[in-house]
């Protein structure tokens, strides 16, 4: 049942007219985010242009019982800004104005459709930056970084947006404009701006940020190293972490993930290699280049067989555009891929990725990994052939790895959230008492349940069926219920 | 009600977007920074992956090609950022060649619109009818000087005024003027070309054409410019007239493959672009086929044969220094459709003391873009301006881009203080040691 004539005139009043979008097949593009095997269509999508808008159409899903999804560039890989039927989205598109650039205390406030790259080009004349980098940073927006605590290859070194985000503006569930944070990095009691990033836009949407700006680095190292297999190259990444140093970025691809990218960008990587290293070391130039030789040594007595250093910013921005668009690259040797998020302590890569092999073998699926090796967190990307029927497989294979990763110690994800993807796996890591704890937080911000409903914790509807295509519910196909 | 036998879902029979080309979109959304109307207006179905997914849904049979489908898809400029963008190679510019003509077949457009279009249409690849267009230009444009003109002029509706105001500077003698059929080479001869004219650029830019020839017989070419060439098709296949741009294509084919030369050279970007493409706008035709794809082979934007000599022996003729700041803007068709991106900069490096600039959001377009700043006055207009302040937030003392669009719609919006032209305007300059021209 579709929201009456009442409640769209409500939100057109909130917005403004011209900043609704009600047309059933406009709406259509909006079904899904990064993750598109879930689609669901939204009632209506909202453009605010301003906070305050945002506020107001808030207020009306509050007073009339609407659910609303917030949407940033729609990059996600968990399905967080997947809408919800008969909802809004609300999509923060329109607020993409960098407010200040504080060159002195290094911070900058931004609005949160502004994306990730867009900061650090701001921040650039100033000799500042903006660290955490997730691959897709020339196009996700800070909004959904600070909903998804997203991460990047440079995290390893310099943290995860929550490290990053000093204060941020929030429309609660209510309506109500409230502030997380502040300009000084701690703030007396307890630490709602913590609570609020990462809770993949549950607890309300953000419509301002203050962020931490660093200055950039006096020099940069960047090294690319192919090894016979990614055992060695994971013996690398071990022996530099031993060794004291604490490279800005350990990223690791295996044969698949290097074609992939190879033929996407032509960055020089060497295809058909069992296994490549990026590392790249930043800092003061005497300290860089002392460690920078130390990871050379390390790498020659693991047997690389080709150490590519990069002589020009030409010649790394090349290796890390391979790096970067190793994912949608994969779209060029597969017609349909999952991309898995999960995190392993790292002195446990190698068994992982063996027992991932192993799966994927025994799926007759194949795998390929991109991962940020510094820190445990594998991307492992399922291939699979939706046309030739390999969906439900791939599927099953991909909860799978991500379920692994809890058993051997990590997390069901490192940085692209739990979103609709993996809330029926929320019981493998947490819990029933830690997961009733979650809920009375989102309760408190969120009592009717209107923000984001569905996402990140597991709910006994969404763990039986699936939103978009029609399948048959598992109690449907059991005989028990019958739909009308 | 039933669909051709072979169509697909909304789309009829005749080349539909292929599946395969769709399918190769994994809705990452990496272009959406990239292209224009998404920038404008931070909208789904105004970006490339909003595009796809509704072609996909239209091709699926889930949606009319009539109505929103068809505003979107006519909201894109064509500028195929997307494609450079794009690390899953899509083919964007494949998926919007086929569906353009679909919805010329099979969607009604409004009268005023349709109108308008085939007014477009019926001037602009026509060399003859815009020289005859020229003369009340160049009147009018004296008359222009008079208040009361000027007044009714900005009165003038949406899409008519654009075509006011886009209106360069009309010289009644260059209109008229023609190049020469032979051009010998200055010196040895290091390669025999023939040069498309061009429609718009030979009548609006003959001095551009003039430099084009003298930078190339100086740089040891010989030019033959073909009295019989018509329009190539350029304008007409961007923006979905299949027939008539097929049309025009197998006549360009037929003029110029009898020609012995080696390349077959042009100074206009969108022109250059669509040329290469004959070979698989003609896949369908056996008999034009194979001559499509030899002459597709032979195309070259003149800055690739330029930059092509310099690698090959250097520079000829000797260039005087040029001490001056010079932004070289990317023209879609040239940097985005055929990747040319390097030649022009290293053709105008090789120019002594000029000092290259890189503008901000150099991918993004400039609001050109065939007739989009025809049809859609506004969203254009906004593209220009962002240009422009890119364009001077750089501080250039010259500002060069190789299509006629973007000299016309650059322009406009920069106003008239800052030296604005062809980069064969410039290194024809250096070349004769004449001072550089204004426009």
């Amino acid at each position: 049942m579709a929201l009456d004539k009442t409640i769209h005139s409500a939100f057109a009043r909130a917005t403004g007219p011209e900043n609704v979008i009600d047309d059933p097949v406009r709406c259509r593009a909006y079904e899904c985010d990064g993750l598109t095997g879930y689609r669901v269509v939204p009632d209506l999508v909202l453009l605010p242009r301003d906070a305050a808008a945002v506020a107001a159409a808030v207020r009306v899903c509050a007073e009339h019982g609407v659910a609303f999804v917030a949407r940033g560039a729609g990059t996600g890989l968990s399905g967080g800004a997947l809408p919800v039927a008969d909802g809004v989205v609300i999509s923060l598109s329109r607020l993409r104005r960098i407010l200040e650039i504080d060159p002195v205390n290094r911070r900058a406030v931004i609005e949160p459709g502004v994306t990730n790259l867009e900061i650090t080009a701001a921040a650039a004349p100033h000799g500042l930056y903006y660290a955490p980098d997730p691959s897709s940073q020339q196009v996700c927006t800070i909004g959904g970084n600070v909903a998804e605590n997203s991460g990047g290859a440079h995290c390893l070194k310099y943290g995860f947006t929550t490290n990053h985000v000093l204060a941020t503006e929030v429309v609660l569930p209510d309506g109500s404009i409230v502030t997380f944070g502040g300009d000084s990095p701690e703030q007396a009691g307890p630490d709602l701006r913590g609570v609020f990033v990462g809770s993949e836009g549950t607890l309300g949407i953000t419509t301002k940020i203050t962020v931490r700006l660093l200055p950039t680095p006096e020099t940069v190292r960047t090294l690319l190293a192919d090894f016979p297999s990614i055992g060695a190259a994971g013996d690398v990444v071990s022996d530099i972490v031993a060794a004291g140093i604490v490279p800005a970025a350990v990223e690791m691809m295996d044969t698949l993930a290097i074609e992939a990218a190879e033929q996407a960008v032509h960055a020089g990587y060497t295809v058909g290699v069992a296994a490549a290293l990026v590392v790249e070391l930043d800092g003061p130039v005497e300290e860089c280049e002392v460690q920078f030789d130390q990871v050379k040594r390390i790498c020659d007595r693991h047997g690389c067989t080709r150490l590519h250093i990069a002589g020009s910013a030409e010649e790394r921005a090349a290796i890390w555009r391979g790096r970067k668009a190793a994912f949608a690259a994969v779209g060029r040797i597969s017609p349909d891929y999952f991309v898995q998020d999960g995190v392993v302590p790292r002195t446990r890569l190698g068994e992982v990725l063996d027992r991932i092999a192993a799966m994927g073998k025994a799926a007759g699926l194949r795998v390929a990994n991109v991962f940020h090796a510094g820190d445990g967190n594998l991307h492992p990307l399922v291939l699979y052939n939706a046309a030739a029927g390999e969906t439900e497989r791939a599927e099953r294979l991909s909860a799978q790895i991500a379920e692994l990763c809890v058993e051997l110690g990590g997390s069901l994800s490192g940085e692209h959230g739990i979103g609709t993807d993996k809330a029926c796996s929320m019981p493998k890591m947490f819990s029933r008492d830690d997961l009733a704890v979650m809920q009375r937080v989102r309760d408190a911000f969120d009592p009717d349940g209107l923000c984001n409903p569905g996402k990140v914790l597991p709910t006994p509807r969404l763990c039986g069926e699936r939103p978009g295509p029609y399948r048959p519910h598992p109690l449907e196909e059991a005989g028990v219920i019958e739909r009308l | 009600m039933t669909t051709a036998p072979a169509g697909r879902g909304a789309f009829d029979a005749h080349r539909p977007p292929e599946r395969d080309l769709l399918d190769d979109c994994v809705h990452c959304g990496f272009c959406l920074p990239t292209c224009p109307t998404y920038q404008l207006w931070g909208e789904e179905m105004d970006s490339p992956r909003g595009r796809i997914y509704l072609m996909n849904l239209a091709e699926k049979g889930e949606i009319g090609l009539q109505g929103p489908f068809h505003e979107h898809i006519d909201r894109c400029l064509g500028c195929m950022a997307c494609v450079t963008a794009c690390p899953s190679g899509v083919q964007y510019d494949r998926l919007l060649e086929s569906v353009r003509p679909q919805l010329e077949r099979n969607v009604e457009r409004s009268r005023g619109d349709r109108l308008f279009r085939n007014a477009i249409f019926a001037l602009f690849p026509y060399k003859r009818r815009l020289r005859a267009a020229a003369l009340p230009g160049a009147l009018y444009q004296r008359l222009r000087g008079v208040p009361a003109v000027r007044r009714l002029a900005a009165r003038l509706p949406g899409r008519l005024g654009a075509l006011e105001s886009l209106l360069p500077p009309v010289n009644v003698r260059e209109a008229f003027a023609t190049l020469p059929a032979h051009t010998p080479a200055v010196g040895e001869r290091r390669a025999r070309v023939a040069l498309l004219s061009g429609c718009v650029q030979d009548v609006f830019f003959h001095r551009v054409n003039e430099a084009t020839v003298r930078v190339l017989a100086a740089e040891g070419c010989d030019v033959l410019v073909p009295r019989d060439q018509v329009c190539c098709g350029a304008l007409e296949l961007h923006a979905g007239r299949e027939d008539p741009a097929l049309g025009r294509a197998r006549r360009t084919i037929e003029t110029f493959e009898r020609l012995d030369v080696d390349h077959l050279v042009t100074n206009v970007a969108g022109c250059g672009s669509s040329m290469k493409e004959y070979a698989h706008l003609l896949a369908d035709d056996p008999e034009w086929v194979e001559r499509a794809r030899v002459f597709s082979a032979r195309v070259r934007d003149v800055h690739e044969v330029l930059a092509d000599l310099l690698d090959d022996g250097g520079p000829r003729a000797p260039r005087h220094p040029f001490r001056g700041r010079v932004a070289y803007h990317d023209a879609c068709h040239l940097g985005h459709a055929q990747r040319v991106r390097t030649q022009p900069r290293a053709v105008l490096r090789s120019i002594p003391e000029l000092e290259l600039v890189e503008l901000p959001e150099a991918e993004l377009c400039c609001g050109s873009a065939g007739i989009y700043n025809l049809v859609a006055p506004e969203a254009a207009a906004q593209l220009g301006e962002r240009k422009a302040a890119n364009v001077r937030s750089v501080g250039p003392t010259v500002v060069v881009t190789a299509n006629p669009g973007c000299l016309l719609q650059i322009g406009r919006h920069l106003g008239t203080d800052l030296p604005l032209l062809h980069p064969m305007q410039l290194l024809d300059a250096s070349i004769r040691g004449t001072a550089v021209p204004v426009r």
